[in-house]
């Protein structure tokens, strides 16, 4: 009876979490431009599809080229992550030098001032060096992150370092060991860093919006937000349509890397 | 581990990102902040901490600060006790338990933008999906997202909503880190459900609870995109968050100089709040272990 309970209340809140998104994909469903639905004729008679094509290939804004450029920025934020992030999260964990308390601390009260304070400036020097408006200025500013460092360093310092000391009896270098061994055995970690990194980064409003300013150049979250306005807050279908298709690839991220998820999360909040 | 000459080689990409992105960026926005530089206008003179005691009584900023302090307190608490009643069944082993945990994380992991416009849809009066709810127990109408005394509420209510995921898979960690034998001990002296939350679970979930409560600050004062997409800052800058102002000043009015300033005060502001909530955390969960 307990157990039935249980499940009966987490049932609830899932209902809750969800009715919104199950709402917003009927809505994307109902007749293009028609009014507000009424909660009892939410379920189309007939479900109108081609709401997507028309989002997807409409003539005023370039969807697909907003798709291709969240793929590009995320795509290479990620790859930047992975290796800037995994090559000193190794030399944190598994190396000696100079310096490397005050360094690290460094990195770790970064991740309390970035925001607000460092938007400016940083918008500023790339238009000095010309690079706004590219996807320089989308995919170079995002590729280093203190939280990535740290991430994986929890998870390098797990290593066994035997593993090292006969890879060195060997002649092995750093550089050997850092790719042919630390890498290779942390693919979960990595996997868990890229997921964070991905997900981050496509739904990521606020740069993207500052940092470019041609339509062309504009990320799929940026791009919703233009689909919004060029219907003045009318045409609740195709705007909800445009909605499932900005979420439906982070949520197929998600679904595919969950798990690593769960680690990141818990591994950020328990030091 | 062992001292080596190319640790420097693996750990340069990483810091010269890190000076380039964040050491000089705040330098730099520190300089900035003593000039008043207006960019539309090509003159940028030194008024040393003038932007400073300019914005210290500009009472639009105040507002703006006052509303981020509302917004936390209206999110961050409601936050944390529907993460915590959540996470209490779920840290239990119930079959199917990682289908919930991933159907609960997925409003944390979706656009912002996407949610913005969903929300707003939510809050519409009429037919709405709440007001359509309410109205089934008679409840009158009320347009959320355009009367000043809702507004903000509403914002608060969604981010308790998206912010679920994230929390609860916290509060389910610190949960399974509470020894068994703890409560083990506690059933042996008699103690019901209520008194092992009370004398178990709540004292040994404090480094936790510290977790939520300090980050949970810091991001609901960076509230931006719901703002920007549902309010505009109204009605009547019911919502001009503090983030939303500073995003206005700078990029709206290109007053770089006075939005450099808030920035800092911001991070002032913020910075010693944080600190105040991990040092009263922190003697509560001393005043555990003593009594």
């Amino acid at each position: 009876m307990k157990t039935v309970l249980r499940y009966a209340v987490l049932t609830l809140i899932a209902l809750f979490l969800m009715a919104p998104f199950v709402w917003m994909v009927l809505v994307s469903l109902q007749e293009s431009k028609s009014a507000i639905p009424e909660v009892s004729k939410l379920i189309p008679e007939k479900p109108h599809w081609e709401n997507y094509r028309t989002v997807v290939l409409s003539p005023q804004v370039p969807v697909f080229r907003f798709f291709l450029n969240s793929v590009l920025v995320a795509g290479g934020v990620v790859l930047g992550q992975l290796v800037v992030c995994s090559m000193a999260a190794y030399a944190f964990a598994r190396l000696k030098f100079r310096f490397k308390e005050p360094l690290f601390t460094l990195f770790l009260l970064s991740m309390m001032f970035s925001g607000t304070v460092t938007q400016i400036p940083v918008f500023l020097m790339l238009r000095g060096m010309g690079w706004l408006d590219t996807y320089a200025a989308l995919i170079v500013p995002g590729v280093g992150s203190a939280f990535g460092v740290f991430l994986l360093r929890q998870f390098f310092s797990q290593i066994p370092f035997e593993l090292d000391e006969a890879a060195r009896i060997d002649g092995a270098g750093d550089w050997t060991i850092y790719s042919r061994l630390t890498v290779p055995m942390s693919r979960a970690a990595l996997a868990t860093l890229g997921a964070f990194a991905f997900i981050a980064t496509w739904t990521d409003f606020f740069w993207p919006l500052i940092a470019t300013s041609s339509l062309e150049m504009r990320t799929l979250e940026v791009g919703l937000s233009i689909f919004k306005d060029s219907y003045q807050g009318q045409n609740w279908p195709l705007q909800m349509t445009a909605a499932v298709v900005t979420l439906l690839p982070c949520l197929i991220v998600f679904l595919l890397l969950q798990r690593h998820f769960v680690k990141g999360v818990t591994i950020g909040s328990i030091k | 581990m062992r001292r080596s000459r190319s640790a420097w080689a693996f750990v340069a990409p990483a810091a010269l990102h890190l000076l380039v992105f964040a050491v000089v960026p705040i330098v730099y926005a520190f300089v900035v902040s003593l000039f008043d530089w207006r960019i539309l206008k090509g003159t940028m003179p030194f008024v040393g901490f003038g932007k400073y005691q300019e914005v210290l009584q500009d009472p639009p900023f105040w507002n703006a600060m006052l509303n981020s302090a509302k917004f936390a307190a209206l999110s961050v608490p409601a936050g944390m006790a529907v993460a915590l009643l959540v996470a209490m069944p779920l840290a239990s082993q119930l079959k199917g338990m990682g289908l919930f945990r991933t159907l609960y994380y997925i409003p944390a992991i979706s656009s912002m933008v996407a949610v913005s416009m969903l929300w707003i849809y939510m809050f519409l009066p009429g037919n709405g999906l709440i007001n359509a709810t309410t109205s089934l127990f008679g409840v009158k109408s009320v347009d959320f997202l355009n009367e000043t005394g809702w507004a903000m509420p509403a914002l608060a209510f969604m981010s308790v909503w998206t912010g679920l995921g994230p929390r609860m898979i916290i509060y389910v960690a610190g949960l399974l880190g509470v020894p068994p034998s703890l409560y083990e001990a506690a059933e042996l002296d008699g103690a019901g459900a209520w008194s092992r939350f009370w004398n178990v679970t709540w004292p040994m979930l404090a480094p936790t609870n510290v977790f939520v409560l300090v980050t949970g600050t810091i991001t609901a004062f960076q509230l931006f995109t719901p703002v920007y997409m549902m309010t505009k800052g109204g009605p009547l800058d019911s919502t001009d968050v503090v983030g939303y102002h500073v995003f206005v000043e700078a990029w709206k009015k290109f007053h770089v100089s006075t939005a450099s300033a808030q920035s800092f005060l911001l991070l002032v502001v913020v910075g010693s709040v944080a600190l105040v909530q991990y040092r009263m955390m922190r003697r509560q969960l001393e005043g555990y272990s003593a009594g």
